[in-house]
């Protein structure tokens, strides 16, 4: 047996790399211990037990090569890249933890039983085993939760975009109705919505209707006039509809330029103030009499 | 070292001198690349780009050179971009003034700062006169 | 700009090896179609090539394609904003089209609204535009809505 002195203020790197070396040497029947207990715990049900074969072989070689590295980095990739695999597959933060804790302990046990010869040698090689042991399974959990607040995010985000339907109902004129609170993301995606929808429907002109959203102070009416003049250099003239007079008058008072929105009462008026828009310019295009008629407009 | 399956490119810090207009560009650009590695929308690409640009101006414009560099950030569990532009110019007597629109002392139009500020998430300055002025500014994935 | 330099003097500095932005003739129209990204000193020049051109075509109008451009931060901004002035006072329309949708939502963040200056939706429009404001000019008529102007 290797004899090395070791003591807690001594740095561990050498008995690192030595217990490494014997978990890689008994990798196979670890591996498989490991999965044995993961069933028996009842754990990552959803899964198969080929996709479990190949998911432990690539953890538990990361795992034992983090031990070794000590690599910050290399940790928390590792973390982000298992819980991108394995939030698809159902995976919850439980079982995620559960299964690291799993492995932890027998890889442990594995070195029990190598060094219970030497209780002094024990406690040593656990001394280095134990903090990078509990190291990697406080990022894995960590990188996983976090993972996962970051694809319910990305799924509200889904939600609050088909919340808001971009209407084409003539050709160049769409209709933007909004519903509910609008918040400074949702402006913001509102006016992604509305500019994309622009640009892809070659709209002249959209109705963007106001009429369900509750409270509209300065912070939104200012995104409002934001989507008006980015809309502008598209080419696209907007018309909000829906904001009521007192709102108009309050938000005036409290210093919002509304001169830069085009506002109509309602939606019906919106969409007839569209069609005037257009039509004007179909007509103003022949080399015809400047003069407009709105009934040939269909 | 096993590699994990998606690679991170936004590891390593990038840090770029700012010394021409062309300059300007080139660190925009290298801002967009290393931004779109961090699951940014193409919106959000662009006024990062944006606000690189008005910053990379204000160092040639205002102090002549500087240095912008360029790193990932994290907080929170949330990965976001930390744009860092630094220069050994005259430094900025009134920091707060220099945030207000449209001033400016250079003959341009002075957009630099409180444009960035009003694109980022995060835009914080210091300044000494006769030292020089240090940006940082931050945008977070959502 | 001096006034006192010119056409010709405009017309010498525009004399350089480089890669200038195409600009096309199209009847009374000019057409500058960006390809790529421009520099400080790239949209300098852009400016000044197409002050030469319009003089020297005598054009109504004018359309700058910015489709290809990732951002316009406030330099370029300037910069349009300035030529479209100055092809006014030449007696033509200016306008700017294909500005991209991510590229509008940053411009007005940064305050930057190009406010005077005339945009489209594409070439397309832009061209509808100017036979809408470019010719009624001459005639002293009234604009239309084909184009946006602030």
């Amino acid at each position: 047996m290797r004899h090395f002195t070791v003591s807690s203020a001594e740095p561990t790197s050498d008995v690192l790399s030595e217990l490494v070396a014997h978990l890689r040497r008994n990798r196979a029947q670890l591996r498989e211990e490991w999965m044995r207990r993961i069933s028996a715990s009842r754990l990552l049900t959803s899964m198969t037990q080929e996709e479990i074969f190949a998911e432990a072989t690539s953890v538990f070689d990361n795992y034992v090569e983090v031990l070794e590295t000590g690599s910050v980095e290399a940790l928390q990739a590792y973390a982000r890249d298992l819980s991108e695999r394995i939030i698809p597959r159902g995976v919850d933060t439980p079982e995620v933890l559960g299964i690291v804790l799993l492995l932890r302990d027998v890889l442990a046990r594995s070195l029990f039983e190598k060094y219970q010869g030497d209780f002094a040698l024990l406690n040593g090689v656990l001394d280095a085993y134990e903090p990078a042991a509990n190291r990697i399974a406080t990022t894995v959990a960590v990188g996983f939760v976090q993972e996962r607040e970051r694809v319910i995010r990305q799924q509200q985000e889904a939600i609050r975009e088909l919340s808001t339907p971009v209407l084409q109902v003539r050709e160049r004129l769409l209709i933007l109705p909004i519903i509910g609170v609008v918040d400074s993301e949702r402006a913001r995606q509102l006016t992604e919505q509305l500019l994309h929808g622009v640009r892809s429907n070659r709209a002249k002109v959209v109705v963007m209707d106001i009429t369900g959203v509750p409270a509209v102070d300065a912070i939104v009416a200012n995104h409002f006039v934001q989507t008006v003049e980015a809309a502008r250099l598209l080419g696209a003239t907007v018309i909000v509809t829906g904001l009521s007079p007192e709102i108009a008058q309050t938000l005036v008072t409290i210093g919002v330029d509304l001169t830069k929105m085009n506002t109509v009462g309602d939606l019906q008026g919106g969409i007839e103030e569209a069609e005037r828009v257009l039509g004007y310019t179909v007509l103003n295009r022949r080399n015809g009499p400047p003069h407009m008629d709105p009934a040939q407009v269909s | 070292m096993i590699m994990p399956s998606r690679a991170y490119t936004a590891d390593t810090d990038l840090k770029l001198a700012v010394v021409t207009d062309t300059d300007i560009v080139t660190t925009r650009q290298e801002g967009r690349r290393f931004a779109s590695a961090l699951s940014f929308s193409s919106s959000d690409l662009t006024v990062i780009a944006a606000a690189i640009s008005e910053i990379a101006r204000n160092l040639v414009s205002y102090a002549g050179r500087g240095e912008v560099w360029i790193r990932q950030a994290e907080r929170d569990g949330r990965r976001g971009i930390e744009i860092e532009a630094r220069d050994h110019g005259p430094g900025i007597r009134d920091v707060s003034l220099a945030l207000q629109d449209g001033y400016s002392t250079s003959g341009s139009l002075g957009l630099g700062l409180p444009g960035a500020r009003r694109l980022m998430d995060e835009f914080e300055i210091q300044s000494e006169v006769g030292k020089g002025t240090v940006v940082v500014m931050r945008m977070w994935t959502r | 700009m001096s006034a006192s330099g010119g056409i010709a003097a405009l017309a010498a500095r525009t004399r350089r090896t480089g890669m200038p932005v195409p600009i096309l003739k199209r009847g009374e129209y000019l057409i500058a179609s960006i390809q790529s990204t421009l520099s400080d000193a790239d949209l300098i020049r852009l400016r000044d090539d197409v002050l030469v051109q319009v003089a020297h075509h005598r054009s109504r109008g004018v359309i700058v394609d910015v489709t290809v451009l990732d951002i316009m931060d406030s330099f370029a901004v300037r910069t349009l904003s300035a030529l479209a002035q100055m092809i006014t006072l030449r007696g033509a329309e200016t306008v700017i089209v294909g500005i991209q949708p991510d590229v509008a939502f940053a411009m007005v963040q940064l305050g930057l609204t190009l406010s005077g200056v005339a945009t489209a939706l594409d070439l397309e429009e832009g061209l509808a535009y100017l036979d809408d404001h470019a010719k009624q000019s001459v005639h002293g008529g009234h604009g239309s809505e084909a184009g946006r102007r602030n």
